[in-house]
């Protein structure tokens, strides 16, 4: 039977499928290698002393949530172990809803942190990086109230924070514009705060060269892999760990198609060139 | 009863999933309704949270609690409503002066900052000291840092034909190019992985309780 095109593509989904499917139902528990990048972030959360205020900013929506979300579990659960004030904040409209998602996750491991004691949410705000240079002169200005609507100085948490200035690091959880690279202009290259922060694996390498001798961004968590190399510094096996056996899988899969593409590749060019090689001797 | 709209959303998002899925073996009706479903819901949801979220409390709320102290306001309000002028063909010139407005402060915003963060501290971040004493691998790094970027600049010098030893750092900005667009490559097929596998574990976690 030959196989047509059409055919070949259904056939590599399928396979595909069933590929990623079955470390799902039974996991293979492979480990992960911490890379230097998630160390660099790992490293800035745990050497913030304890009660200093941080910012997670949530930029994402749902459609990233694999990716993104266990990175937030994760940056919440360090930052709570190390006793941080979490200030969440977003550039995207969903970004408070899933905050509020990660944050009642985690409550189930921290039942003893209090709202607007040891964590707010400030809620979302338009504007990118115009919002966050006015962060940079007031805080309150930007966040009159939280996402509750309860009044910035009626928050204890945030008394003492006036500008961006006053915050340790800043993490932007980001899937896209605005994200990361906002925060980066705006957070550190005109207030001096440490930036880092985790993305999708599709925009990690446009973020890369920011992590640089100018510290512009401090490490950087790049895709599911990321999120789950810093469970493992953590050492928890979370939700990102459990989906990386169904990765690592797919990865080895498509690398075995795009061999056997070039295999075919090369034969069908070897054939051709055969094939007129004899045309002109008969010719 | 909520209760019962949890059920009911989870058995939607997993037809929706199968709809959006089923294109894989050939377009087909489900696919299309999945489609248009989500068009249609997102365009609703988009208006009904810019509303709230945006306009309410931003302007709205602050024009009927104190109207005199939030004069100001009304600029803004009527550069919106101008904007909304796109609507009729004949009034469609109006809405080009808030653009304009927003693009060119925009522009002015984001000349400063780029110029900033995106060449003079990228610059700068190139200029260092290659050769980190004891330390290999991080000098190596650094080496190929410096490569990279002038023969990655160089690839796009247009002024003189590369040939000859002209053609030389040319050819190594390709390989540096290549690389990376490797690596991109690399990145974007985690990604979308990554995506299967979240609507995998919705099906089997979520909506099937197969894995915990």
């Amino acid at each position: 039977m030959k196989l047509t095109p059409l055919l070949e593509r259904r056939i590599i989904y399928l396979v595909l499928l069933i590929a990623v499917t079955i470390p799902l139902l039974i996991p293979i528990g492979w480990k992960t290698e911490v890379s230097y990048h998630v160390r660099m972030a790992y490293d800035l959360i745990e050497k913030t002393p304890a009660g200093k205020a941080v910012i997670i900013s949530f930029d994402y929506d749902p459609s990233t949530m694999t990716e993104l979300h266990p990175m937030a579990m994760s940056m919440i659960e360090h930052a709570w172990k190390k006793d941080q004030i979490i200030i969440a904040t977003a550039l995207w409209p969903q970004g408070p809803q899933l905050a509020d998602k990660a944050f009642t996750e985690m409550l189930k491991k921290f039942p003893d942190k209090k709202y607007g004691v040891d964590y707010v949410n400030l809620g979302y705000k338009v504007g990118g990086m115009v919002t966050i240079q006015a962060m940079g002169r007031s805080m309150e200005t930007v966040y009159p109230e939280d996402n509750s609507g309860t009044l910035y100085q009626d928050i204890p948490a945030l008394k003492k924070i006036r500008t961006l200035k006053d915050i340790s690091w800043i993490s932007s959880l980001s899937s896209g514009v605005p994200g990361i690279k906002e925060w980066v202009m705006a957070g550190h290259d005109m207030n001096g705060v440490s930036v880092t922060g985790g993305t999708t694996a599709i925009s990690a390498p446009g973020f890369i060269p920011y992590i640089n001798s100018q510290n512009q961004l401090i490490g950087l968590l790049g895709g599911l892999k990321a999120a789950a190399e810093y469970e493992s510094l953590l050492g928890l096996v979370g939700p990102a760990s459990n989906k990386m056996d169904s990765q690592s899988i797919a990865h080895l899969l498509i690398l075995v198609f795009i061999a056997i593409g070039n295999l075919k590749a090369w034969r069908k060019r070897k054939a051709d060139r055969e094939k007129n090689t004899l045309g002109v001797k008969n010719a | 009863m909520p209760e019962i709209m949890n059920v009911v959303g989870l058995y939607l998002g997993a037809f929706f999933t199968f709809c959006i899925f089923s294109f894989l073996y050939r377009d087909n009706p489900f696919y299309k309704f999945g489609e248009h479903v989500f068009v249609g819901l997102s365009a609703a949801y988009w208006l009904v949270y810019i509303f709230y979220k945006t306009l309410m409390p931003n302007l709205f709320t602050k024009l009927i609690t104190d109207f005199s102290g939030n004069l100001i306001l009304l600029i803004p309000a009527a550069l919106g409503i101008m904007m909304l002028m796109r609507i009729h063909p004949k009034t469609t010139w109006i809405s080009r002066y808030p653009l304009a407005l927003v693009i060119g402060t925009s522009a002015g915003i984001s000349i400063l900052r780029y110029m900033q963060s995106d060449l003079l501290q990228q610059l700068t971040a190139t200029m260092i000291n290659p050769v980190v004493s004891g330390d290999g691998v991080t000098t190596i790094g650094n080496f190929l840092l410096i490569i990279g970027t002038i023969c990655g600049i160089y690839f796009f010098y247009f002024s003189k034909k590369q040939e000859g030893v002209y053609a030389v750092p040319s050819k190594i900005g390709i390989w540096f190019l290549m690389i990376s667009f490797g690596a991109s490559f690399g990145y974007t097929v985690m990604a979308r992985i990554s995506l299967l596998i979240g609507r995998l574990e919705f099906l089997l976690k979520d909506w099937l309780h197969l894995i915990n």
